[in-house]
Protein backbone atom coordinates (compact mmCIF):
# COMPACT_ATOMS: atom_id res chain seq x y z
CA UNK A 1 0.00 0.00 0.00
CA UNK A 2 1.37 3.32 -0.74
CA UNK A 3 -0.76 4.89 1.21
CA UNK A 4 -2.45 4.57 4.68
CA UNK A 5 -2.60 7.65 6.25
CA UNK A 6 -4.28 10.99 5.29
CA UNK A 7 -0.83 12.58 4.62
CA UNK A 8 0.05 10.73 1.66
CA UNK A 9 -2.47 10.85 -1.58
CA UNK A 10 -2.02 7.26 -3.51
CA UNK A 11 -2.24 9.53 -6.77
CA UNK A 12 -2.71 6.23 -8.97
CA UNK A 13 -5.64 5.69 -7.35
CA UNK A 14 -6.94 9.06 -6.73
CA UNK A 15 -6.74 8.97 -10.82
CA UNK A 16 -8.51 6.17 -11.45
CA UNK A 17 -11.54 6.41 -8.95
CA UNK A 18 -11.81 10.13 -10.29
CA UNK A 19 -11.24 9.42 -13.92
CA UNK A 20 -14.02 6.44 -13.26
CA UNK A 21 -16.18 9.58 -12.08
CA UNK A 22 -15.44 12.43 -14.43
CA UNK A 23 -15.88 10.26 -17.50
CA UNK A 24 -19.38 8.99 -16.29
CA UNK A 25 -20.57 12.18 -15.75
CA UNK A 26 -19.39 13.20 -19.13
CA UNK A 27 -21.80 10.02 -20.92
CA UNK A 28 -24.78 10.80 -18.73
CA UNK A 29 -24.75 14.46 -19.16
CA UNK A 30 -24.79 13.63 -22.80
CA UNK A 31 -28.81 12.26 -22.13
CA UNK A 32 -28.96 16.01 -21.49
CA UNK A 33 -32.14 16.69 -24.31
CA UNK A 34 -32.50 13.22 -25.80
CA UNK A 35 -33.96 11.59 -22.46
CA UNK A 36 -36.88 8.96 -23.16
CA UNK A 37 -39.18 11.43 -20.54
CA UNK A 38 -38.53 14.56 -18.52
CA UNK A 39 -38.06 12.82 -15.29
CA UNK A 40 -35.11 10.87 -16.63
CA UNK A 41 -33.64 14.10 -18.22
CA UNK A 42 -33.55 15.37 -14.64
CA UNK A 43 -32.19 11.80 -12.99
CA UNK A 44 -29.32 11.61 -15.15
CA UNK A 45 -28.79 14.67 -15.03
CA UNK A 46 -28.50 14.76 -11.45
CA UNK A 47 -26.72 11.42 -10.85
CA UNK A 48 -24.06 13.16 -13.20
CA UNK A 49 -23.79 16.14 -11.21
CA UNK A 50 -22.95 13.55 -8.34
CA UNK A 51 -20.46 12.17 -10.01
CA UNK A 52 -18.49 15.66 -11.51
CA UNK A 53 -18.91 16.33 -7.61
CA UNK A 54 -16.80 13.45 -6.62
CA UNK A 55 -14.79 13.60 -10.22
CA UNK A 56 -13.26 17.13 -8.62
CA UNK A 57 -12.82 15.96 -4.95
CA UNK A 58 -10.55 13.27 -6.09
CA UNK A 59 -9.05 14.79 -9.04
CA UNK A 60 -7.94 17.60 -6.96
CA UNK A 61 -5.90 15.30 -4.45
CA UNK A 62 -3.64 14.05 -7.46
CA UNK A 63 -3.98 17.56 -9.33
CA UNK A 64 -5.18 20.50 -11.19
CA UNK A 65 -8.41 19.41 -11.64
CA UNK A 66 -8.74 21.30 -14.71
CA UNK A 67 -5.56 20.12 -16.15
CA UNK A 68 -5.99 16.52 -15.25
CA UNK A 69 -10.00 16.50 -17.31
CA UNK A 70 -8.95 18.84 -20.26
CA UNK A 71 -5.33 18.55 -20.91
CA UNK A 72 -4.75 15.07 -20.66
CA UNK A 73 -4.38 12.42 -23.56
CA UNK A 74 -6.47 9.41 -23.76
CA UNK A 75 -3.33 7.30 -22.35
CA UNK A 76 -3.02 8.92 -19.82
CA UNK A 77 -6.84 8.47 -18.05
CA UNK A 78 -7.01 5.69 -15.55
CA UNK A 79 -10.76 5.23 -16.12
CA UNK A 80 -12.74 1.56 -16.26
CA UNK A 81 -13.30 0.80 -20.08
CA UNK A 82 -16.80 -0.04 -18.61
CA UNK A 83 -17.46 4.30 -18.12
CA UNK A 84 -16.57 5.38 -21.30
CA UNK A 85 -18.76 2.93 -23.39
CA UNK A 86 -21.25 4.93 -25.26
CA UNK A 87 -25.06 5.58 -23.96
CA UNK A 88 -25.98 3.19 -26.53
CA UNK A 89 -29.98 2.75 -25.95
CA UNK A 90 -31.70 3.95 -22.71
CA UNK A 91 -31.07 -0.14 -21.49
CA UNK A 92 -27.69 -0.11 -22.32
CA UNK A 93 -27.33 2.85 -20.02
CA UNK A 94 -29.25 1.14 -17.42
CA UNK A 95 -27.06 -1.76 -17.43
CA UNK A 96 -23.66 0.31 -17.30
CA UNK A 97 -25.95 2.20 -14.57
CA UNK A 98 -26.55 -1.14 -12.46
CA UNK A 99 -23.18 -2.73 -12.83
CA UNK A 100 -21.30 0.60 -12.29
CA UNK A 101 -23.04 2.42 -9.48
CA UNK A 102 -23.63 -1.43 -7.52
CA UNK A 103 -19.69 -1.56 -7.99
CA UNK A 104 -19.14 1.91 -6.57
CA UNK A 105 -21.27 1.58 -3.28
CA UNK A 106 -19.48 -1.27 -2.13
CA UNK A 107 -15.90 0.42 -2.94
CA UNK A 108 -17.18 3.65 -1.18
CA UNK A 109 -19.02 1.62 1.51
CA UNK A 110 -15.54 -0.34 2.26
CA UNK A 111 -13.73 2.67 1.92
CA UNK A 112 -15.80 4.97 4.15
CA UNK A 113 -15.25 2.33 6.61
CA UNK A 114 -11.15 2.81 6.64
CA UNK A 115 -9.33 5.23 7.57
CA UNK A 116 -7.49 6.06 4.43
CA UNK A 117 -7.29 9.41 2.00
CA UNK A 118 -10.53 8.36 0.37
CA UNK A 119 -12.68 7.40 3.50
CA UNK A 120 -13.96 11.45 3.83
CA UNK A 121 -15.26 11.17 0.23
CA UNK A 122 -16.03 8.34 0.27
CA UNK A 123 -18.16 8.00 3.22
CA UNK A 124 -20.55 11.23 2.06
CA UNK A 125 -20.37 10.06 -1.62
CA UNK A 126 -21.37 6.38 -0.43
CA UNK A 127 -24.90 7.98 0.60
CA UNK A 128 -25.19 9.53 -2.86
CA UNK A 129 -24.07 6.31 -4.70
CA UNK A 130 -26.92 4.00 -2.94
CA UNK A 131 -29.84 6.77 -4.96
CA UNK A 132 -28.01 5.92 -7.76
CA UNK A 133 -27.80 2.28 -7.87
CA UNK A 134 -31.75 2.13 -6.65
CA UNK A 135 -32.55 4.18 -9.80
CA UNK A 136 -30.87 1.87 -11.99
CA UNK A 137 -32.09 -1.45 -9.97
CA UNK A 138 -35.69 -0.31 -10.09
CA UNK A 139 -35.28 0.48 -14.06
CA UNK A 140 -33.58 -2.86 -14.68
CA UNK A 141 -36.80 -4.42 -12.89
CA UNK A 142 -39.31 -2.49 -14.61
CA UNK A 143 -37.36 -3.09 -18.22
CA UNK A 144 -36.15 -6.62 -17.36
CA UNK A 145 -39.54 -7.48 -15.97
CA UNK A 146 -42.00 -5.69 -18.43
CA UNK A 147 -42.72 -5.79 -22.00
CA UNK A 148 -41.12 -8.79 -24.45
CA UNK A 149 -39.42 -5.91 -26.22
CA UNK A 150 -37.85 -3.69 -23.07
CA UNK A 151 -36.74 -7.61 -21.39
CA UNK A 152 -35.14 -8.04 -25.03
CA UNK A 153 -32.98 -5.22 -24.66
CA UNK A 154 -32.16 -5.09 -21.18
CA UNK A 155 -31.14 -8.96 -21.78
CA UNK A 156 -28.54 -7.58 -24.78
CA UNK A 157 -27.40 -4.76 -22.53
CA UNK A 158 -26.69 -6.64 -19.99
CA UNK A 159 -24.94 -8.98 -21.97
CA UNK A 160 -22.96 -6.77 -23.78
CA UNK A 161 -21.35 -4.84 -21.49
CA UNK A 162 -20.39 -8.36 -19.00
CA UNK A 163 -17.35 -7.98 -20.48
CA UNK A 164 -16.41 -4.95 -19.14
CA UNK A 165 -17.32 -6.17 -15.54
CA UNK A 166 -13.62 -7.62 -14.47
CA UNK A 167 -12.01 -4.67 -14.56
CA UNK A 168 -13.82 -3.40 -11.85
CA UNK A 169 -11.75 -5.67 -9.88
CA UNK A 170 -8.21 -5.12 -10.68
CA UNK A 171 -5.67 -4.38 -7.96
CA UNK A 172 -5.30 -0.76 -7.87
CA UNK A 173 -1.96 0.31 -6.58
CA UNK A 174 -2.88 2.64 -3.55
CA UNK A 175 -6.44 1.28 -2.84
CA UNK A 176 -7.07 -0.39 0.47
CA UNK A 177 -9.59 -3.01 -0.43
CA UNK A 178 -10.47 -6.43 -1.04
CA UNK A 179 -10.66 -6.69 -5.06
CA UNK A 180 -11.96 -10.70 -4.51
CA UNK A 181 -14.33 -9.66 -1.49
CA UNK A 182 -15.94 -6.91 -3.42
CA UNK A 183 -16.22 -8.74 -6.23
CA UNK A 184 -17.91 -11.72 -4.85
CA UNK A 185 -20.51 -9.03 -2.97
CA UNK A 186 -20.78 -7.76 -6.53
CA UNK A 187 -21.67 -10.41 -8.28
CA UNK A 188 -24.21 -11.62 -5.59
CA UNK A 189 -26.36 -8.63 -5.47
CA UNK A 190 -25.86 -8.12 -9.43
CA UNK A 191 -27.21 -11.65 -9.78
CA UNK A 192 -30.24 -11.10 -6.88
CA UNK A 193 -31.34 -8.07 -8.77
CA UNK A 194 -31.32 -9.56 -12.62
CA UNK A 195 -33.20 -12.79 -11.06
CA UNK A 196 -35.82 -10.63 -9.99
CA UNK A 197 -35.83 -8.95 -13.35
CA UNK A 198 -36.33 -12.60 -14.56
CA UNK A 199 -33.13 -11.62 -16.83
CA UNK A 200 -30.57 -14.54 -17.43
CA UNK A 201 -27.30 -13.92 -15.71
CA UNK A 202 -24.76 -12.98 -18.32
CA UNK A 203 -22.57 -16.05 -19.48
CA UNK A 204 -19.00 -14.90 -20.92
CA UNK A 205 -15.85 -14.24 -19.85
CA UNK A 206 -15.41 -11.25 -17.70
CA UNK A 207 -11.67 -12.16 -17.01
CA UNK A 208 -8.77 -13.20 -19.18
CA UNK A 209 -8.02 -13.19 -22.50
CA UNK A 210 -11.29 -12.94 -23.45
CA UNK A 211 -12.68 -9.88 -21.22
CA UNK A 212 -12.54 -6.24 -21.91
CA UNK A 213 -10.45 -4.32 -19.75
CA UNK A 214 -7.00 -2.29 -20.02
CA UNK A 215 -8.56 1.11 -18.80
CA UNK A 216 -6.69 1.17 -15.54
CA UNK A 217 -3.29 0.94 -17.64
CA UNK A 218 -4.51 3.77 -20.15
CA UNK A 219 -5.57 1.17 -22.79
CA UNK A 220 -9.10 2.62 -24.01
CA UNK A 221 -11.67 1.10 -26.34
CA UNK A 222 -12.44 3.24 -29.73
CA UNK A 223 -15.25 5.48 -28.73
CA UNK A 224 -13.66 7.30 -25.72
CA UNK A 225 -11.25 9.06 -28.32
CA UNK A 226 -14.45 10.94 -29.62
CA UNK A 227 -15.75 11.31 -26.33
CA UNK A 228 -12.84 13.02 -24.76
CA UNK A 229 -12.29 15.64 -28.14
CA UNK A 230 -15.74 16.35 -27.58
CA UNK A 231 -15.03 17.03 -23.83
CA UNK A 232 -11.77 18.75 -23.70
CA UNK A 233 -12.07 20.89 -27.27
CA UNK A 234 -13.35 24.63 -25.60
CA UNK A 235 -10.88 24.16 -23.46
CA UNK A 236 -8.19 23.66 -25.77
CA UNK A 237 -9.47 25.80 -28.41
CA UNK A 238 -9.72 28.68 -25.54
CA UNK A 239 -7.21 28.17 -22.91
CA UNK A 240 -7.57 29.99 -19.75
CA UNK A 241 -11.40 30.98 -21.02
CA UNK A 242 -13.57 32.01 -17.77
CA UNK A 243 -17.42 32.79 -18.28
CA UNK B 1 -8.89 22.54 22.01
CA UNK B 2 -11.98 24.50 20.90
CA UNK B 3 -12.45 27.72 22.55
CA UNK B 4 -14.44 30.23 20.85
CA UNK B 5 -14.05 33.60 21.80
CA UNK B 6 -16.83 35.88 22.05
CA UNK B 7 -16.19 37.44 18.13
CA UNK B 8 -15.65 33.92 16.52
CA UNK B 9 -19.18 33.44 17.98
CA UNK B 10 -20.29 36.87 16.55
CA UNK B 11 -18.74 35.39 13.30
CA UNK B 12 -19.82 31.95 13.26
CA UNK B 13 -23.68 33.88 13.77
CA UNK B 14 -23.26 36.39 10.91
CA UNK B 15 -22.05 33.13 8.54
CA UNK B 16 -25.02 31.01 9.67
CA UNK B 17 -27.34 34.25 8.63
CA UNK B 18 -26.43 33.77 4.86
CA UNK B 19 -29.61 32.78 3.33
CA UNK B 20 -28.79 29.47 1.48
CA UNK B 21 -28.60 30.36 -2.24
CA UNK B 22 -30.81 27.74 -3.57
CA UNK B 23 -33.43 27.64 -0.94
CA UNK B 24 -33.56 31.09 0.38
CA UNK B 25 -36.09 30.64 2.62
CA UNK B 26 -33.26 28.71 4.84
CA UNK B 27 -30.15 30.15 6.52
CA UNK B 28 -26.86 27.96 6.27
CA UNK B 29 -27.16 27.99 10.21
CA UNK B 30 -30.81 26.18 9.78
CA UNK B 31 -29.35 23.83 6.78
CA UNK B 32 -26.50 22.65 9.43
CA UNK B 33 -23.33 23.54 6.64
CA UNK B 34 -21.75 26.25 8.57
CA UNK B 35 -18.98 24.03 10.89
CA UNK B 36 -16.33 26.40 12.49
CA UNK B 37 -15.34 29.77 12.19
CA UNK B 38 -11.62 30.41 13.56
CA UNK B 39 -9.83 34.03 14.17
CA UNK B 40 -6.38 34.35 13.53
CA UNK B 41 -4.95 37.83 14.73
CA UNK B 42 -8.27 40.38 14.96
CA UNK B 43 -8.69 40.02 11.26
CA UNK B 44 -8.66 37.15 9.82
CA UNK B 45 -11.00 34.30 9.75
CA UNK B 46 -11.23 30.81 7.99
CA UNK B 47 -14.75 29.07 7.57
CA UNK B 48 -15.34 25.64 7.60
CA UNK B 49 -18.15 24.71 5.32
CA UNK B 50 -19.64 21.74 4.52
CA UNK B 51 -21.51 20.87 1.39
CA UNK B 52 -24.80 18.80 0.92
CA UNK B 53 -23.89 16.67 -1.47
CA UNK B 54 -20.66 16.37 -3.08
CA UNK B 55 -21.57 18.06 -6.66
CA UNK B 56 -24.01 20.62 -5.03
CA UNK B 57 -22.62 23.76 -7.23
CA UNK B 58 -24.51 26.16 -4.50
CA UNK B 59 -21.23 25.54 -2.49
CA UNK B 60 -19.56 28.29 -4.71
CA UNK B 61 -22.21 30.85 -4.13
CA UNK B 62 -22.01 30.17 -0.33
CA UNK B 63 -18.51 30.49 0.12
CA UNK B 64 -18.67 34.21 -1.96
CA UNK B 65 -21.89 35.50 0.22
CA UNK B 66 -20.06 34.17 3.40
CA UNK B 67 -17.05 36.08 2.06
CA UNK B 68 -19.20 39.10 2.06
CA UNK B 69 -20.68 39.74 4.91
CA UNK B 70 -17.82 38.69 7.04
CA UNK B 71 -15.91 41.47 5.05
CA UNK B 72 -18.28 44.07 5.50
CA UNK B 73 -17.86 42.87 9.54
CA UNK B 74 -14.77 44.92 9.54
CA UNK B 75 -12.40 41.30 8.78
CA UNK B 76 -9.77 42.00 6.49
CA UNK B 77 -9.28 38.53 4.86
CA UNK B 78 -11.73 35.70 4.94
CA UNK B 79 -10.69 32.11 3.89
CA UNK B 80 -13.60 29.74 3.62
CA UNK B 81 -12.58 26.00 3.09
CA UNK B 82 -14.79 23.17 2.41
CA UNK B 83 -14.71 20.17 4.55
CA UNK B 84 -16.06 16.59 3.83
CA UNK B 85 -16.13 14.89 7.84
CA UNK B 86 -17.92 14.22 9.12
CA UNK B 87 -20.35 13.73 5.95
CA UNK B 88 -23.65 16.35 6.15
CA UNK B 89 -26.66 14.48 6.44
CA UNK B 90 -30.39 15.70 6.51
CA UNK B 91 -30.37 15.26 9.84
CA UNK B 92 -28.12 18.50 10.15
CA UNK B 93 -31.41 20.89 8.93
CA UNK B 94 -32.82 22.14 12.13
CA UNK B 95 -36.37 21.75 13.46
CA UNK B 96 -36.76 25.70 12.52
CA UNK B 97 -35.26 24.84 8.96
CA UNK B 98 -37.77 21.76 8.46
CA UNK B 99 -40.73 24.17 9.25
CA UNK B 100 -39.69 26.59 7.14
CA UNK B 101 -39.12 23.92 4.52
CA UNK B 102 -42.84 22.93 4.86
CA UNK B 103 -44.07 26.63 4.89
CA UNK B 104 -42.15 27.05 1.51
CA UNK B 105 -43.86 23.99 -0.42
CA UNK B 106 -41.44 21.01 0.27
CA UNK B 107 -41.48 18.40 2.50
CA UNK B 108 -39.11 18.10 5.13
CA UNK B 109 -36.47 15.09 5.35
CA UNK B 110 -37.58 12.79 7.52
CA UNK B 111 -35.18 12.35 10.71
CA UNK B 112 -33.94 8.91 11.18
CA UNK B 113 -30.21 7.33 12.78
CA UNK B 114 -28.64 5.09 10.20
CA UNK B 115 -28.74 6.15 6.61
CA UNK B 116 -29.46 4.01 3.28
CA UNK B 117 -31.82 4.99 1.06
CA UNK B 118 -35.74 4.89 1.22
CA UNK B 119 -37.50 1.58 0.60
CA UNK B 120 -39.78 2.72 -2.01
CA UNK B 121 -41.24 1.18 -5.16
CA UNK B 122 -41.41 2.92 -8.42
CA UNK B 123 -44.57 3.66 -8.36
CA UNK B 124 -47.45 4.75 -11.27
CA UNK B 125 -45.68 7.52 -13.02
CA UNK B 126 -47.39 9.17 -16.28
CA UNK B 127 -45.73 6.75 -18.32
CA UNK B 128 -45.95 3.30 -16.65
CA UNK B 129 -49.28 2.08 -14.54
CA UNK B 130 -47.72 0.65 -11.73
CA UNK B 131 -44.73 -1.28 -10.51
CA UNK B 132 -44.63 -4.88 -11.79
CA UNK B 133 -42.29 -6.09 -8.40
CA UNK B 134 -41.55 -5.76 -5.32
CA UNK B 135 -40.19 -2.26 -3.49
CA UNK B 136 -36.67 -1.99 -3.84
CA UNK B 137 -34.41 -3.69 -1.17
CA UNK B 138 -32.78 -0.81 1.43
CA UNK B 139 -28.83 -0.97 1.40
CA UNK B 140 -29.01 0.03 5.33
CA UNK B 141 -31.43 -0.91 7.71
CA UNK B 142 -33.36 2.80 8.13
CA UNK B 143 -35.80 4.18 10.69
CA UNK B 144 -37.93 5.67 8.31
CA UNK B 145 -41.29 4.19 8.86
CA UNK B 146 -43.33 7.97 8.93
CA UNK B 147 -44.78 8.56 5.72
CA UNK B 148 -43.56 11.73 3.37
CA UNK B 149 -46.10 14.43 4.19
CA UNK B 150 -47.55 16.83 1.40
CA UNK B 151 -46.69 19.77 2.82
CA UNK B 152 -49.57 21.57 1.39
CA UNK B 153 -52.79 19.96 3.06
CA UNK B 154 -50.67 17.42 5.54
CA UNK B 155 -52.19 13.83 3.75
CA UNK B 156 -50.35 11.18 4.57
CA UNK B 157 -50.79 9.37 1.26
CA UNK B 158 -48.64 10.92 -1.25
CA UNK B 159 -46.92 8.83 -3.91
CA UNK B 160 -43.33 9.19 -6.04
CA UNK B 161 -43.37 11.04 -9.30
CA UNK B 162 -39.69 10.83 -9.71
CA UNK B 163 -36.37 10.14 -7.45
CA UNK B 164 -34.73 13.07 -8.53
CA UNK B 165 -36.37 16.47 -9.22
CA UNK B 166 -35.09 20.10 -9.37
CA UNK B 167 -32.08 19.48 -7.73
CA UNK B 168 -30.05 16.38 -6.69
CA UNK B 169 -31.21 16.66 -3.24
CA UNK B 170 -35.02 16.63 -3.95
CA UNK B 171 -37.56 14.17 -5.31
CA UNK B 172 -40.78 15.16 -7.30
CA UNK B 173 -43.98 13.76 -5.21
CA UNK B 174 -48.03 13.69 -5.71
CA UNK B 175 -50.54 14.29 -2.73
CA UNK B 176 -53.29 12.04 -3.74
CA UNK B 177 -55.75 13.96 -1.45
CA UNK B 178 -55.26 17.47 -2.71
CA UNK B 179 -53.13 16.26 -5.93
CA UNK B 180 -50.86 18.79 -6.07
CA UNK B 181 -47.30 17.92 -7.00
CA UNK B 182 -44.61 18.94 -4.55
CA UNK B 183 -40.74 19.09 -3.96
CA UNK B 184 -39.57 16.28 -1.21
CA UNK B 185 -36.29 16.40 0.65
CA UNK B 186 -34.65 13.41 0.36
CA UNK B 187 -32.84 12.01 3.54
CA UNK B 188 -29.30 11.73 3.19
Amino acid sequence: MTATGPATVPVTAALALGDDALVLSHRLGEWAGHAPVLEEEVALANIALDLLGQARVLLSMAGDEDELAYLREERAFRNLQLVEQPNGDFAHTIARQLYFSTYQELLYAELAAGDGPFAPLAAKAVKEVAYHRDHAEQWTLRLGDGTETSHERMRRACEALWKFTGEMFQPVEGLDIDPTGLDRRWQESVTEVLGRATLPLPEGPRTGAWSAGAGRQGLHTEPFGRMLAEMQHLHRSHPGATW
Amino acid sequence: MVTATALEAELLQLAGSVPDPELPVLTLQELGVVRAVRLHDDDTVEVDLTPTYTGCPAIEAMSVDIEQVLLAHGMREVTVRTVLTPAWSTDDISPEGRRKLREFGIAPPRTRGAFGPVPLSLGPTRTDDGPTTEPSRPIEPTELTDPVRCPHCGGADTELLSRFSSTACKALRRCLACREPFDHFKEL
